[in-house]
C-alpha cells in the first residue's frame, strides 16, 4: 500500500464526527449566509430612507403624471406596485449578481470555495436572505403608496396571487444566482454590467406603467426578466382593470414563470459549476490584490 | 514511516498574462512554480520561507483547490486536489494574513458562527468553540464586537480562530503574524503548538517572513525562491549544512603570551584568532569537532588564562535563506519597493 491509499483509511482525523454532511451541511449554509443579509436590516437603519424613501419620489412622480393627465386611478396603484418590485430588482441586481465579485475582493469567495458546502447553498443562501429582507421593504412601500395615494386593491384569487409571487420570487433570484455565476469571471466590469442593466430594465419591464404599451415583441423578450411577467400577472389578480390591461392571461404567465424557474436554477446550477471550474484553472477566485 | 499529509508531484503553476480585453493574446506567461515535490507527513509543522512572488501563496492555492496546477500533481490528506477537491475540503482551512474575510456588520462571534456552519459544526459545539479560542487568543472580551470595530491585529486574530475552530487535519497559514504586535504573535505561536500538541496528526503548513518564527516552529522548512525549492530540511540540519566547523566566541583574562599559533598546533582545531580587550581577550575559534574544545581548555588553564565568557556560534536560519537566495527577505522587500 502506498502512502497516499494509506492516509484516506486514518482521515479525516480529529473530532469531524459531530460535523453533519449531505442536505443538512446543505441547510446549514443557507441559512448561515442568509444571516448576515436579516441582521443587517437591523444594524443599519439607513435602509428606511434609501429603500423606502427615495423609491417613494419616484413612485410619486408617476402618480403625479397619471393623475395630471387623468389617466384611470387603477394606473396609480400600478405605479405602487412597480415601486415596491423595484426593491427585488435592485436587490438581484446589486445583491446578488454582483455580489460574488465583492466576496471574491473581501477574501470570503475563497474561504467559501475551500468549505465543504456547496456554492449553491452558498448562493441560495444570499438569495433568500436578499428576498426576505427586501420583502420587508417592498412591503413598505406597497403600504405607505396604498396609505398617500389611496390605492384600491380588488384580490380576485389569493391562491393565484400568492403562487404568482413566489413564482416570479423564484424564477428572478434563479436568474440572479445564475448572472452571479456569470460574474465570478468578472472583476470591476461586474459593477459596470449591473449599472448598465439597471435602468433599461426599469423601462421594458414596465414597473411603472402597464406592459401591453410595448408592441407584442418588445414585451415578449421583456419577459425573460420573471419581474416582466410576474408584476403583469399581480397587477392582474388585484386591480380591477387589471385583466384589461394585461399582457396576456395570468394562467400562461403562471406557465412561463414555471418554465423559467426551472431554466434559472437549473442553468444556475451547471453554470456555478462551470465557473468555478474555470475560475480555477484561470486563478481568478481569490482577490485581485493577493 | 508516517502517511503524508500532503504530497507535492512535479507540481508546477504558470500564469498566462494577458494583453488588453481586445487583443486577448497571451504578453507574457509568468512561471511561479516549478517542479515542487514535496512530502509532508502527518503532525509535521512545515514552514515555507520565501520572499514574495516566491511562489509560497500560489502553492497554498492549489493545496486548497482554489487554484488548478498546470503540470504535476498534488495530494492533501490523500486525496488529489484537482479531482477529488470534495474530499479534500472537509480536511482543511486556510487563514490568510491581512485577510478581511466576513461581515463588518457581524459581531466576531457571529462571524465564526456563519463560517463554523459551513463546515457543517452543530452551533451549540461551535459557540463552545468560538468561546474557548478566542479566550486562548486573548479576544474573549471582543467577542460581541461588531468585526467591523476591531483593529487590524484583532481582526487576524479572529481570522486565526476561524482556521483552528473547524478543526481541520491540515491548516494552510499564509503569513497569520502579518501585521501582529510582538504579544499577538507570541499568542498565535502558543496556539499553534498547543493545537499540534492536542493531536499528533493534525498538520501545518505555514508560510512566513519571520525567520525566527519559522525556527521557533517548525519541524522542517522549505526555502522557496522564484518558484523552486532550493532547500527542504529542519532548521538544525540546514543550518548545520551551512557551517562544517564549530563555531567558539571565548571571553578571557589577559593573555600570559598565548599566541594563536599555539593554539592551531592542538589537533581539530582549525582556526583560532585572538583580540586584545580592555581587560582580557576575545577568542575565537573553528573547530573540526567540538571535542576540540577540551585541549583548548586544558591550554587557557596551564597558561593561567580564566575563562570569562563562553558562546557557541550557530548560523541563523536567516544566514541559510542568504546563502540559498544571494539576499535577505528584507532586502528583497526593500529592491521590490524601490521599483
Amino acid at each position: 500500500m502506498n502512502k497516499t491509499a494509506q492516509v484516506k483509511e486514518t482521515s479525516p482525523g480529529t473530532d469531524n464526527s459531530t460535523k453533519v454532511t449531505g442536505w443538512r451541511l446543505f441547510l446549514k449554509t443557507v441559512i448561515a449566509r442568509a444571516y448576515p443579509r436579516l441582521i443587517g436590516q437591523q444594524r443599519e437603519k439607513s435602509w428606511m430612507f434609501f429603500d423606502i424613501f427615495l423609491p417613494m419620489l419616484a413612485v410619486s412622480s408617476y402618480v403625479f403624471v397619471y393623475r395630471a393627465i387623468q389617466a384611470p386611478e387603477d394606473y396609480v396603484g400600478f405605479a405602487v406596485m412597480g415601486g415596491a418590485m423595484t426593491a427585488f430588482w435592485l436587490n438581484v441586481l446589486w445583491g446578488m449578481s454582483s455580489q460574488l465579485y465583492w466576496e471574491k475582493e473581501q477574501g470570503n469567495l475563497a474561504l467559501y470555495i475551500i468549505a465543504p458546502n456547496q456554492m449553491m447553498a452558498i448562493l441560495l443562501g444570499m438569495a433568500l436572505g436578499g428576498m426576505l429582507a427586501t420583502a420587508l421593504r417592498a412591503l413598505a412601500i406597497i403600504f405607505l403608496g396604498s396609505v398617500l395615494f389611496k390605492v384600491g386593491f380588488v384580490v380576485t384569487s389569493f391562491l393565484q396571487l400568492f403562487s404568482v409571487f413566489m413564482l416570479s420570487m423564484t424564477a428572478l433570484y434563479g436568474m440572479g444566482m445564475m448572472m452571479a455565476s456569470l460574474f465570478l469571471l468578472l472583476n470591476r466590469e461586474a459593477w459596470h454590467i449591473s449599472n448598465l442593466a439597471q435602468e433599461p430594465i426599469y423601462l421594458v419591464s414596465g414597473f411603472y406603467f402597464p406592459i401591453n404599451s410595448f408592441p407584442f415583441w418588445i414585451a415578449a423578450g421583456a419577459s425573460i426578466i420573471p419581474l416582466t411577467l410576474g408584476l403583469d400577472a399581480m397587477r392582474q389578480l388585484i386591480f380591477a382593470s387589471g385583466p384589461a390591461l394585461g399582457f396576456v392571461d395570468v394562467r400562461t404567465e403562471i406557465i412561463v414563470l414555471l418554465v423559467l424557474c426551472v431554466v434559472f436554477l437549473v442553468g444556475a446550477k451547471f453554470l456555478l459549476a462551470h465557473m468555478e471550474k474555470l475560475a480555477i484553472r484561470e486563478g481568478s477566485l481569490t482577490d485581485s490584490r493577493r | 514511516m508516517s502517511p503524508l499529509a500532503i504530497e507535492t508531484r512535479n507540481l508546477g503553476r504558470i500564469y498566462k498574462i494577458r494583453g488588453n480585453k481586445k487583443e486577448k493574446k497571451v504578453l507574457k506567461e509568468l512561471e511561479a512554480l516549478a517542479d515542487v515535490n514535496l512530502q509532508i507527513e502527518q503532525g509535521e509543522l512545515f514552514g515555507l520561507l520565501g520572499p514574495n512572488g516566491a511562489g509560497k501563496t500560489t502553492l497554498i492555492k492549489i493545496l486548497t483547490t482554489l487554484l488548478a496546477p498546470t503540470k504535476g500533481e498534488a495530494f492533501v490528506a490523500g486525496y488529489n486536489v484537482l479531482n477529488e477537491p470534495q474530499l479534500v475540503r472537509p480536511r482543511i482551512n486556510m487563514v490568510s494574513g491581512g485577510e478581511s474575510s466576513g461581515y463588518g456588520l457581524l459581531t466576531v462571534r457571529e462571524n465564526l458562527w456563519m463560517f463554523s456552519q459551513f463546515y457543517g459544526m452543530p452551533s451549540k459545539e461551535a459557540n463552545k468553540r468560538i468561546t474557548d479560542l478566542l479566550k486562548l487568543v486573548g479576544l474573549g472580551d471582543r467577542i460581541n464586537t461588531k468585526s467591523s470595530d476591531l483593529s487590524t491585529g484583532l481582526r487576524q486574530k479572529m481570522n486565526i480562530v476561524r482556521g483552528f475552530m473547524t478543526d481541520p487535519d491540515v491548516l494552510f497559514l499564509d503569513e497569520p503574524t502579518l501585521g501582529l504586535d510582538v504579544s499577538a504573535s507570541r499568542d498565535v505561536r502558543a496556539l499553534i503548538r498547543n493545537w499540534l500538541e492536542e493531536h499528533k496528526k493534525r498538520t501545518l503548513l505555514l508560510t512566513t517572513h519571520y525567520m525566527v518564527e519559522a525556527e521557533e516552529l517548525c519541524d522542517r522548512v522549505a526555502i522557496i525562491n522564484q518558484g523552486k525549492v532550493l532547500a527542504c530540511d529542519s532548521p538544525v540540519t540546514l543550518k548545520k549544512r551551512l557551517q562544517e566547523d564549530v563555531l567558539f566566541e571565548i571571553k578571557t583574562s589577559r593573555l600570559n603570551g598565548l599566541t594563536p599559533d599555539s593554539l592551531e598546533a592542538l589537533p581539530e582545531v582549525h582556526t583560532a584568532s585572538l583580540c586584545e580587550l580592555e581587560d582580557g581577550a576575545l577568542l575565537k575559534l573553528a573547530l573540526v569537532e567540538e571535542s576540540a574544545l577540551g585541549p583548548v581548555i586544558n591550554t587557557l588553564s596551564e597558561k593561567n588564562i580564566a575563562i570569562l565568557n563562553l558562546k557557541k556560534l550557530e548560523p541563523s536560519l536567516e544566514d541559510v535563506f542568504v546563502e540559498l537566495v544571494g539576499h535577505s527577505i528584507a532586502e528583497a522587500e526593500k529592491a521590490e519597493a524601490n521599483e
